[in-house]
């Protein structure tokens, strides 16, 4: 399930990814599991995270700069974790295409 | 010297950091993660465990505490500053030291005596050492994996900024082998294993690790 909230507030969505020359042993540990559950063709995992800002007011640039300001100062390491900043506009679209189908 | 000890919230190691330091002949002064000052002491030691529950990433939420703010600043201004396991997890997150730590590689937290090679003996810690000594200490983490670009890794060995490295095996993944790295100035040292669980032989595998808190004297005498 995910959390409902009012339509048409921003939400912006940071996603951090280790580094590709970084081992992810987390994914690597998803990926030994997926054979061993019947899943195969899967020949590669990566595990990152998902960070969803609630922003009161207007999304301008200046909002969007300063998420990227904390994506970079404390969501992520730049040492070890590439992020990407981006924004969801349509949260019905995003109910959809969430959970389980049960 | 007056040594201080910060507890964060989720410390595990500070009393026995406490404790190592005055089996150096030091004092040791409690300092709290919320202190907005370093209470005049003339080093400071960030201890292992798990600091805010190691939440978002191991010493990431730690490292914007106020006493941190206090101990970057002193670190710059040249105090000496040891962080051990989490302690240098923390140092990694403020970027006073190089490089970050992650997951070990095998994915299994590790917790063994681990024998060591001290590579540099001209920092503020490790001047009690002999060259190229080589010591027995306690290794416990999860996600102790020493990672850095191989430029930065380059940097590292030919500054002989690499402090120790793991013999007998790499226990984590730790690039190199390193398990513990000093900034340029060598006022700061971060170190995976645990040498102040190593400085009575009642309770640990020796007093290998009495050095790191023995060092800090012999270099204000001479």
């Amino acid at each position: 399930m995910t959390t409902p909230y009012t339509c048409g507030v921003p939400r912006v969505v940071v996603d951090v990814m280790p580094k590709p020359e970084i081992l992810d042993p987390q994914g690597k540990a998803v990926l030994g599991a997926l054979p061993r559950l019947g899943f195969s063709g899967v020949t590669d995992v990566r595990q990152g995270k998902r960070f969803e800002l609630e922003v009161a007011g207007e999304l301008t640039d200046e909002v969007l700069e300063q998420v990227r300001q904390m994506a970079e100062t404390l969501l992520s390491n730049p040492v070890i974790e590439d992020f990407t900043v981006s924004v969801e506009t349509t949260p019905d679209a995003v109910e959809t295409v969430a959970g389980p189908a049960s | 010297m007056k040594v201080g000890v910060v507890t964060f919230p989720g410390s595990l190691d500070d009393v026995d950091a406490q404790r190592a330091v005055r089996v150096a002949d030091h004092e040791a002064v409690a300092l709290w993660h919320g202190d907005h000052d370093l209470c005049g002491v003339d080093a400071v030691i960030l201890p292992g465990g798990f600091s805010y529950g190691d939440y978002l990433r191991c010493g990431a939420i730690s490292r914007f505490s106020p006493v941190m703010a206090e101990v970057i600043e002193a670190a710059r201004r040249g105090m000496p500053v040891l962080g051990i396991c989490n302690g240098f997890q923390i140092l990694c997150e403020s970027h006073l030291l190089p490089g970050a730590l992650i997951r070990n590689d095998h994915r299994k937290f590790v917790c063994r005596d681990q024998r060591l090679r001290i590579e540099n003996t001209s920092t503020r810690w490790t001047s009690s050492y002999a060259p190229g000594a080589e010591i027995t200490v306690p290794l416990k983490n999860g996600e102790g994996g020493f990672v850095a670009d191989a430029e930065t890794l380059d940097r590292l060995e030919g500054e002989g900024q690499v402090v120790a490295r793991y013999l007998d095996g790499n226990p984590n993944g730790s690039l190199r082998d390193i398990a513990g790295v000093t900034n340029a100035r060598g006022n700061v040292v971060g170190l995976m294993p645990h040498p102040e669980h190593a400085v009575e032989s009642l309770t640990g595998p020796g007093t290998d690790g009495l050095g790191f808190f023995t060092s800090l004297v012999e270099r204000v005498l001479a």
